[in-house]
């Protein structure tokens, strides 16, 4: 397959002509959530477009077959919080590398947080991801804008300027915002655009020095806590603002009970709330780090069972209608530092899909349709990207997945390994990645070299 | 009887029975330098290299003359702060040290955990002489050795640590050693340095209280933590004399306890804050014991580790060294 479509531009700034190819993915399980479609038929894609699904459809001379029999054709999967580390610290991550990873874990596009060096705060830096991904991307690539100046929680950013260059939400990840009134100003400001405002709720003085969360167990290695009230003040603050303003507001990658008992409140009360957890959240406890572990080192931190059984419960009741894998990749010489000198964080995008599978969908917490909504509509609702779905007419992005394919994690696509699941068994992977009518990875190969 | 262990990294990890051999070997090597001839020679031809990233002349000493009167040969580095912002890492230091062949490694680290990264990494025997928060193994066996000394037994007695139980290292070992071995233990001091998580992580043989009297009532002995000054700025106390009427340990306080209770400190003491200096003095103390017991409890781990049964992993770091340089 080979073609010099610019197929990793984004739906909005799309303007090139379809190229007229078409492909035929044939006798696979269709899964469409938003359609609410589970059945075996047949997918056929025009140009950069699905054009129709239905039982048996005759393929022609021109289309290329892809037989699909036994594997699930799910809408691609989106993943709305990732690292990709360019500009500034190549040395972890590339667009290039990074959306290679995204790839090969079934991914068809990613939303990329703005703590670059330096940040994705102002339109220039927007629009260089913007044209890195063109050039190198292996999937599509949606920046997410800084809501304050150099994410120092002062100054708003040109948010409008930002959203004409490509950037699909705003959000000073890993800088919570910590002044009230300026994260009102924004979460107002945005609706403007329409746009949603994601946080990383942490209080920064609570949170202050802490490297593993507060509990029995940081006392018994001595690590200093983050206790989890420094995340569910937060919320609770934000949900607050966000009655006040009706802006769009998104919580990034929860952790505690209480946060998951908040928004599902919230949502009760019909406020504009979505909020997103991570596999390590579900599939992990601070039992990770007894070792000083640092590959387990993450913020927020891991919690306890109990935390993990209630992101469970939301998962299961769509508390938490997105799964992300805050994939945020650190050299191997930076982890194996001394636990307080790592960095946190985990990369996560090709072990995302696995975990969802092995540890919700095996394990009876969701149904598989259930799941990818989570990886898949409910991330593009909540972004307003164009993908998510299999309706005639979208953009021709689908993950294709072998249920039974059993692999234990080992080595990364991705430029960093820092995970804490190297050596986990996990059943079901995406077997084919297709972006945009391209089939842009197959059986663990990478297929294309990005346009340039 | 061996320890199962390649090192030292905490009194978390000992069975009852090694903490009772470690005191155990640690009587005789007392007896042997308290007299006249100092020097035993079960370590020669060893190197001991001392790591201290922390200054902490009192321990790096007592480490120094224990490896010393073993007949090992002592490598003293002081780690700058400045070299670790030249960015070499801890382990860049270790796999060096262990391409000079060195037998142990003895090391303070400000950051918990730091000594088990490098057990990981290393064939050396890894000695914690105290990381972040976390444990100090050798002064918490020093401290059992001196109360199972001057008290002939542990087992059955009651302990009040008194002070910053939440940043000390030496408060840790000193549970973990002192429940293992059968004592009861209270910790009292402001609720801002004495978390509740430590009524239930350590075992029930752990009591909480804020209140001295509760903490001293009938206690066997009385272990005072030393003070971190800086405390103050970060609002864990409001000032150094409200701490001392609180918690600071007097004559009054102490007349609380047992008459025959012990005064320990791990030092260096700040007079007038956690414990008067008339207390410090005093009778009851036995402070000074604790110096001379930690240089013989010193030589005892080291004593041991060198002849412990847990076979030696493979040599990783060498292989890692050899692999960089090109031949
Ligand atoms: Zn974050």
């Amino acid at each position: 397959m080979k073609g010099t479509v610019s197929w990793a531009r984004t739906q909005r700034s799309s303007g090139t002509l379809p190229r007229q190819k078409s492909l035929l993915i044939r006798g696979g399980r269709v899964i469409d959530p938003r359609n609410q479609r589970d059945e075996v038929c047949d997918v056929l894609i025009e140009g950069q477009h699905i054009h129709k699904i239905a039982k048996d459809i005759k393929p022609t001379r021109q289309m290329e077959v892809l037989e699909a029999g036994r594997l699930v054709v799910a809408p691609g999967l989106i993943d709305i919080h990732v690292h990709l580390r360019e500009p500034g610290q190549e040395e972890k991550e590339t667009i290039a590398t990074g959306t290679a990873a995204a790839a090969m874990g079934g991914f068809t596009a990613v939303a990329c947080m703005p703590n670059t060096v330096p940040p994705l705060d102002n339109v220039s830096q927007i629009q260089y991801v913007m044209m890195k991904a063109r050039s190198d991307g292996h999937v599509r690539v949606y920046p997410v804008g800084a809501i304050t100046k150099g994410q120092d929680g002062v100054e708003l950013t040109e948010i409008g300027a930002m959203v004409r260059a490509g950037c699909v939400a705003i959000s000073d990840d890993g800088k919570p915002v910590a002044n009230a009134k300026l994260f009102r100003r924004a979460l107002e400001y945005a609706k403007t655009f329409g746009l949603p405002v994601v946080d990383h709720c942490e209080d920064p003085d609570l949170a202050k020095g802490g490297v593993m969360n507060e509990g029995k167990l940081a006392v018994l290695l001595g690590l200093k806590g983050i206790p989890r009230q420094a995340e569910y003040i937060m919320v609770a603050r934000n949900i607050a603002l966000c009655e006040l303003t009706g802006g769009q507001l998104h919580l990034a990658h929860l952790s505690t009970k209480e946060s998951v008992a908040l928004v599902r409140d919230a949502k009760k009360r019909g406020l504009p709330v979505t909020a997103e957890t991570c596999p390590h959240y579900f599939a992990l406890t601070e039992e990770a780090v007894a070792n000083y572990n640092a590959n387990a080192k993450m913020n927020p931190p891991l919690r306890t069972e109990d935390d993990r059984q209630a992101i469970l419960a939301g998962l299961a009741d769509g508390t938490l209608e997105v799964v992300a894998s805050d994939h945020a990749p650190h050299t191997p010489a930076q982890k194996a530092r001394e636990f307080d000198f790592a960095p946190f964080g985990i990369i996560g995008l090709e072990t995302t899909l696995g975990l969802v599978l092995t540890e919700l969908v095996q394990k009876g917490v969701m149904t598989l349709s259930a799941a990818l909504a989570a990886l898949s509509d409910a991330p593009a609702r909540v972004f307003h990207l164009p993908g998510g779905h299999l309706s005639p007419g979208a953009p021709a992005d689908l993950t294709l997945i072998d249920l039974k394919a059993r692999h234990t994690v080992n080595t990364f696509t991705s430029k960093s390994q820092n995970s804490p699941f190297i050596g986990r068994m996990l059943q079901g992977k995406a077997v084919a990645t297709i972006v945009g009518g391209e089939v842009v990875m197959s059986r663990g190969k990478l297929l294309r070299k990005p346009t340039c | 009887m061996r320890l199962r262990h390649k090192d030292l990294l905490g009194l978390a990890d000992l069975t009852p029975e090694e903490i009772d051999l470690i005191l155990r070997t640690a009587g005789p090597l007392k007896k042997l330098f308290t007299r006249s001839i100092k020097k035993v020679p079960p370590l020669r031809g060893k190197t001991v290299a001392l790591l201290f990233y922390e200054p902490s002349t009192r321990t790096r000493t007592s480490f120094e003359l224990a490896a010393a009167r073993l007949s090992a040969d002592v490598l003293s580095l002081a780690v700058s702060s400045s070299s670790v912002q030249k960015g070499e890492t801890l382990m860049d230091t270790a796999l060096n040290l262990e391409a000079m062949k060195v037998d142990f490694m003895v090391v303070r680290h400000s950051v918990s955990g730091a000594p088990e990264l490098l057990a990981r990494g290393v064939r050396a025997h890894v000695v914690n002489a105290g990381d972040g928060n976390h444990e100090h193994p050798t002064q918490g066996l020093l401290d059992l050795f001196t109360i199972r000394e001057k008290k002939k037994k542990i087992q059955g007695l009651t302990v009040a640590i008194i002070g910053d139980i939440l940043h000390s290292r030496v408060a840790r070992s000193n549970i973990w050693g002192l429940t293992k071995m059968g004592a009861k233990i209270r910790l009292c001091g402001p609720a801002t340095l004495v978390p509740s998580e430590f009524r239930t992580a350590f075992g029930n043989q752990v009591e909480v209280t804020y209140n001295m009297k509760e903490a001293l009532d009938g206690a066997d002995v009385a272990y005072v933590l030393r003070l971190q000054l800086e405390r103050q700025q970060e609002n864990l106390f409001p000032s150094l004399r409200e701490y001392h009427e609180f918690y600071g340990l007097d004559e009054k306080k102490l007349s609380w306890a047992k008459k025959d209770c012990l005064v320990m400190h791990p030092g260096p003491m700040n007079r007038g804050v956690e414990i008067a200096s008339v207390v410090a003095d005093g009778p009851q103390s036995v402070i000074l014991d604790q110096v001379t017991n930690g240089i013989a409890v010193r030589m005892a781990v080291l004593y041991l580790l060198a002849g412990s049964s847990q076979a030696v992993p493979a040599p990783r770091a060498a292989e890692r060294i050899a692999e960089r340089e090109p031949s």
